[in-house]
């Protein structure tokens, strides 16, 4: 094993992954010379190359639609989209081309895209540079989303969906860039759509993604000094989601608090919630409270009141087991 | 000078995508098509003058407004016909419907319902072959109003700077949707843009076949010999609403009697039998042949079957 950050990650991955397949290439503002506005690109351009290092104009759309275009034809680009915000500037591209080629071409195309970008606050980057907006994307039919936590997730989920045949939108936490974890020295993948236990408890299940699954493991540490053991479960990927594990779970545990960055109403918890009460509401022993943003924008300074955070994860488990 | 057999094609493929185009207004206003169709009568020398020097293996980008350029790019008329009609032999199995055509086969890599959208996919397609070494080029054809769209400026500059092997073809019908051009852009050429790109633009008269063809041809060479894209505009004219069964009550009546004024297939025809390439006899026989061929797909499109629902959860993923 190695210790590793969680952006040198997804430089290990990327530059594994162009090592091992001629077709894939990267794409974005910077990414060259730069290497990236947060340099997950760093030494790419010398190791592989103009040919497969391409820096483009401040030009989302063309982005993504060259990204599109060039998949097409059997080639499996990697975009960098600097800033999960900046999505919104080329939607149409995303959900309107590259979530729907196949399908309304009657599958004569396959889409090997993957979109890089960040996601969430924590820097004070201001509310144009810190949403989190997975679940507009989860929402769209076509997409896989991907959003890791750790180093070890990250590498190994972003070599799979640079491999995997549709277009996936992969969400990286900008916050947790210099986060520091173990990987192994050998090569290792992760299947997309399997969600990953990563602390095991019975009294509550809490299901989380991005930043908040380390708010979840720091709030089951505390709690588990109270005598409440938390089952942590980090979605990992958003789309395809990995019901299984979690109706195992909340099987055992009959308590579930699911955490998010994201603005609480109509986020991923609303689905999750949705979907155990559909199918297993007669497991549950209290209802199921999300953890999320409050509805505004991501204030520039006042993040540490808006940020959902380890002591939000902490009331939300205590309520749940108090009902 | 244009050899003959390619003017004869180019005269073929202006009647056959016409003749398709009037019989799919008929079978919509009877019903017979679900959801809407958009037809282009009045401006197939655009098609034809481009497309019949593609090379099968080129690819192609069209709009709402696309079944002409897709026909004159060689896809099969029983397949198309079918997908028009929603029918399980359609080309996409009846899931894109006249807007969204794609034949993989015949490099019409899709049309596209958003204004614009297909632009920026263009530029990937033009990338690829450039990566690969190969000497396809992409023709991307647009509106008038997709001009006005952000993708526009992103895949020009994008295109230009890389020098990729496109043409982004104008067809400029003087309409966006409901509106004509004067009243949406103070430019009268749109081709004025592409020097602000560092790139070739070119306005062409789009009625005229053989200008359409002579401008074509020279951003095509230029593609292929990798000097970079060309913005060609093709000034031409819509005869119909933009949409099938649209009364234009927003257009002078005027305006769409001058329109029908410019037909390109009247003044090609007219050249080619004062040239004597063709006589009245031979247009009877084109006639014909095309008349069997959209019969023939026609009665492939109604005999096909709807697709069964266990369609519907296709090729969502691979």
């Amino acid at each position: 094993m190695k210790e590793i950050r969680y952006i040198r990650a997804i430089t290990e991955a990327l530059s594994e992954e162009m090592a091992r397949d001629e077709d894939v290439f990267v794409i974005g503002e910077d990414v060259g010379g730069p290497g990236g506005a947060f340099s997950a690109t760093k030494d790419l351009l010398e190791k592989f190359g103009e040919k497969r290092v391409k820096d483009t104009p401040i030009s989302e759309s063309a982005i993504v639609g060259l990204a599109i275009g060039a998949a097409t034809q059997g080639l499996r680009p990697v975009a960098e989209i600097m800033f999960m915000d900046f999505l919104t500037v080329c939607m149409d591209q995303i959900v309107n081309q590259m979530a729907k080629m196949r399908y309304m071409f009657g599958g004569i195309y396959k889409l090997p895209v993957v979109i890089r970008a960040p996601c969430g606050g924590g820097l004070n980057a201001g509310p144009q540079h810190s949403q989190c907006l997975e679940a507009w994307f989860a929402h769209i039919p076509g997409l896989k989303v991907v959003m890791p936590a750790t180093p070890y997730d990250v590498k190994g989920l972003l070599k799979t969906s640079i491999r995997d045949d549709n277009p996936v939108l992969f969400i990286e936490n900008k916050a947790l860039y210099a986060f520091k974890g173990e990987i192994p020295e050998e090569e290792y993948l992760i299947p997309i759509g399997k969600a990953d236990v990563k602390r095991k408890g019975r009294d509550v299940t809490v299901v989380a993604t991005s930043r908040m699954v380390h708010q979840s493991l720091e709030a089951a540490k505390s709690l588990s000094n109270e005598g409440i053991e938390v089952e942590v479960i980090d979605l990992r990927t958003i789309n395809p989601l990995d019901k299984e594990t979690i109706f195992q779970s909340v099987e055992k545990t009959s308590r579930l608090v699911i955490a998010h960055e994201a603005v609480k109403a109509f986020g991923i918890g609303a689905e999750i919630a949705a979907m155990v009460c559909e199918e297993m509401i007669d497991c549950l022993d209290a209802p199921i409270l999300r953890v999320g943003a409050p509805f505004v924008p991501v204030p520039f300074n006042l993040e540490n009141f808006y940020l959902p955070n380890t002591e939000g994860v902490v009331q939300a488990v205590k309520k749940v087991m108090a009902y | 000078m244009v050899k003959r057999e390619t003017l004869l094609e180019m005269f073929y493929l202006m009647v056959k995508v016409r003749r398709v185009e009037e019989r799919l207004l008929d079978i919509f206003a009877q019903g017979r098509i679900p959801g809407f169709i958009h037809v282009g009568i009045g401006q197939e020398a655009v098609a034809a003058g481009v497309c019949s020097q593609l090379e099968p293996n080129d690819y192609i980008f069209t709009t709402h407004r696309g079944h002409g350029q897709a026909i004159a790019k060689g896809i099969d008329l029983k397949r198309f016909m079918a997908e028009i009609y929603g029918r399980r032999d359609g080309y996409c199995k009846g899931k894109s419907g006249s807007m969204h055509i794609a034949c993989k086969e015949m490099g019409v890599v899709g049309s596209n319902g958003i204004v614009g959208g297909g632009i920026p996919i263009s530029l990937g397609t033009a990338f690829a072959s450039v990566w690969k070494g190969e000497k396809r080029v992409t023709v991307c054809f647009f509106g008038d109003g997709a001009a006005n769209e952000g993708t526009f400026h992103e895949s020009l500059n994008l295109a230009s700077l890389w020098n990729l092997p496109v043409i982004f073809c104008c067809e400029n019908n003087g309409w966006a949707q409901f509106t004509p051009q004067k009243v949406y852009m103070k430019l009268e050429n749109i081709s004025a843009r592409a020097g602000s790109y560092g790139m070739v633009g070119v306005t062409v008269d789009g009625d005229d076949v053989l200008k359409v063809y002579e401008e074509a041809k020279r951003a095509i060479e230029r593609a292929r010999k990798g000097q970079g894209p060309t913005l060609l505009e093709c000034k031409t004219h819509r005869w119909f609403g933009h949409f099938a069964g649209d009364a234009q009550k927003y257009r002078p009546a005027k305006d769409i009697e001058e329109a029908r004024g410019f037909d390109p297939i009247v003044k090609f025809q007219r050249f080619l039998i004062e040239s004597k390439y063709i006589n009245p006899e031979y247009i009877k026989t084109v006639e014909a042949k095309i008349k069997s061929e959209i019969d023939e797909a026609v009665s492939f499109a109604e005999s096909s079957p709807v697709a069964g629902e266990e369609e519907l959860f296709n090729d969502v993923y691979v």
